[in-house]
């Protein structure tokens, strides 16, 4: 009998692929021998732009590398800057912070659940998460204007004071979205089907896991308790209460409990940043660095030669490097900024989770049937603006 | 907390770390070539230290300088949660040894470096362009590619090529 290994390109237009993501498969009949995945095609050059740009001017590319997680990659950015320049933002604005960071984890959530459930056929969820995300969409049109590209936080705090009808939109959330949880997960856990297409699939040991830089909920879902929330807080995350969700199993489902659990936990730090939200500034008061408030510019003639300072020349940071990591919806989201005290970063470095965490594609995959490809690359959970940046 | 990570590598690598800063609490070592690979899996394997996590493998481009690129290695530990930073400094079309064998991140990350900065990994199994296609010419993230420069040049502007701003 003769055999012969088949090579087939999946994607990178495929449906299945979350964007432009393209995978040579090597078959042998329907089992993966080699998987190599191809990335590059939405490749943007982010990183070399932002040396052209003034440090506030970074903060809309940001936005645009994870598009469903916008306000986490505007977190990370600006704590990077604000760590570089001293300067914390005030209670409110971390509080705020905190809040729409969760929101975003819960949008970032949301698409994931329904595009994977779509990959592997059950194609109502979609449907059902759509109508959930509108809520979130609507709160991010409420703070900054925008659906999807926020750039609502800024460097020092936030763009603007949150709006008055704030408060009763994100109570509707921590109403209705519990019961939400429940709806998926009668359509789900126990589906026969969801469960033999995600139950033993796509395993990776622990060891490998942490051999292959996985970082967020697919680490979690492999048996290791670990949350940069909880071990390295930001923005006043040690003051809100909540766990780590984590499995053993480490295959797609265990990954899907994992997220679900993250979304209710979410809630829950929604729930006391709403109910605890101080009052008082949302921007830090550092004049030169931090822009002024609206009312501050109009008012105040210092106030205003800062403003026009900062629009047209920006900040010169001191010297110096640093790191800022924080948990985003995918895993470790990382900003690398190097400064050489002139207005604009001298490097500005993004660690993308999504990019690591694609690279490990082939260990999930090999040895099992092309169909189970489809539930890897969903269970992932790749933005390929991110890869590619 | 990071105090036990610098006694550890001073301890272990001597006068083999030329430098060791601690700017804005993260604290970062700068090694000769040859040492990194050592020095990754002493971090790595170490039992106090345990940073088993490589986090990221960057570079920047500092063309005044005699050796002119900077690579920049992150590495993350689950235990003393803790991040460490070494660097290693390489001139133009100097290779620097892979950390391939020692995490398979490095993988991917050493492949972007390589496609970026035109900085090649000596022992990389797989060293090819990643984000750029394999075609492309120059290094976009090197200080000296402009950054406006359109390629591949199509025949509509072939003539007229855009303003280029360096």
């Amino acid at each position: 009998m003769q055999t012969e290994t088949m090579t087939v390109n999946l994607g990178p237009q495929h449906p299945a692929t979350h964007g432009v993501l393209r995978v040579v498969l090597e078959l042998d009949g329907e089992v993966v021998i080699k998987c190599t995945p191809e990335v590059g095609y939405l490749h943007t050059g982010i990183e070399k732009t932002a040396e052209a740009k003034l440090y506030y001017k970074v903060i809309p590319m940001t936005d645009r590398m994870d598009y469903l997680a916008p306000m986490s990659n505007n977190l990370g950015y600006c704590l990077a800057v604000e760590k570089l320049l001293g300067v914390e933002a005030p209670p409110k604005a971390q509080w705020a912070r905190v809040l729409l960071t969760e929101i975003t984890r819960l949008n970032s959530h949301l698409v994931w659940l329904g595009t994977h459930a779509l990959d592997i056929g059950a194609m109502s969820m979609l449907l059902y998460v759509f109508r959930e995300r509108e809520d979130l969409l609507t709160i991010y049109e409420a703070v900054s204007g925008q659906r999807m590209m926020s750039t609502y936080f800024r460097i020092g705090g936030l763009t603007d004071d949150l709006p008055s009808d704030f408060e009763p939109m994100v109570r509707k959330v921590i109403r209705t979205f519990p019961v939400r949880f429940d709806e998926y997960e009668n359509i789900l856990t126990n589906n026969r089907i969801w469960r033999n297409r995600t139950v033993g699939v796509g395993v990776i040991s622990k060891e490998e896991a942490i051999k292959s830089g996985i970082t967020g909920p697919i680490l979690r879902a492999a048996g290791v308790k670990h949350d940069l929330r909880k071990v390295r807080p930001y923005s006043s995350y040690e003051k809100f209460d909540f766990d780590i969700p984590t499995q053993e199993a480490s295959d797609c489902f265990a990954r899907y409990q994992v997220r679900l659990e993250e979304m209710r936990q979410s809630l829950r730090i929604i729930q006391q940043a709403i109910d605890g939200m101080p009052e008082g500034r949302y921007l830090a008061r550092v004049p030169g660095v931090v822009r002024p408030t609206k009312e501050e510019a109009l008012f105040q003639m210092e106030a205003m030669i800062y403003h026009f300072k900062l629009v047209t020349e920006g900040f010169h940071p001191p010297k110096g490097e640093v790191y800022v990591t924080i948990e985003s919806p995918k895993g470790e989201l990382g900003y690398y900024i190097v400064s050489d005290g002139g207005t604009m970063p001298y490097r500005m470095r993004v660690r993308p989770p999504s990019f690591v965490n694609i690279s490990a594609l082939s260990k999930l995959v090999v040895g099992r049937l092309l169909a189970d490809v489809i539930a890897c690359i969903g269970s992932v959970d790749i933005v390929l603006g991110e890869v590619d940046r | 907390m990071s105090n036990i990570t610098r006694e550890r590598v001073t301890a272990q690598f001597g006068d083999k770390i030329l430098a060791t800063t601690e700017h804005f609490g993260e604290l970062a070592f700068v090694v000769d070539k040859s040492t990194i690979v050592p020095l990754a899996r002493f971090l790595r394997d170490d039992t106090a230290l345990k940073y088993v996590h490589l986090s990221d493998i960057t570079a920047t481009d500092w063309p005044e300088r005699e050796k002119r690129f900077e690579v920049i290695y992150h590495l993350y530990s689950y235990d003393l949660t803790e991040y460490v930073r070494f660097k290693v400094h390489v001139a133009d079309k100097e290779s620097v040894p892979t950390l391939t064998g020692e995490w398979d991140t490095a993988n991917w990350l050493e492949r972007e470096v390589f496609d970026l900065f035109g900085i090649p990994f000596d022992g990389h199994p797989d060293l090819r362009r990643i984000l750029l296609w394999d075609e492309f010419e120059g290094h976009p993230l090197r200080k000296d590619y402009p950054l406006t420069y359109e390629t591949p040049q199509f025949t509509y502007n072939k003539d007229q090529p855009p303003e280029v701003i360096k």
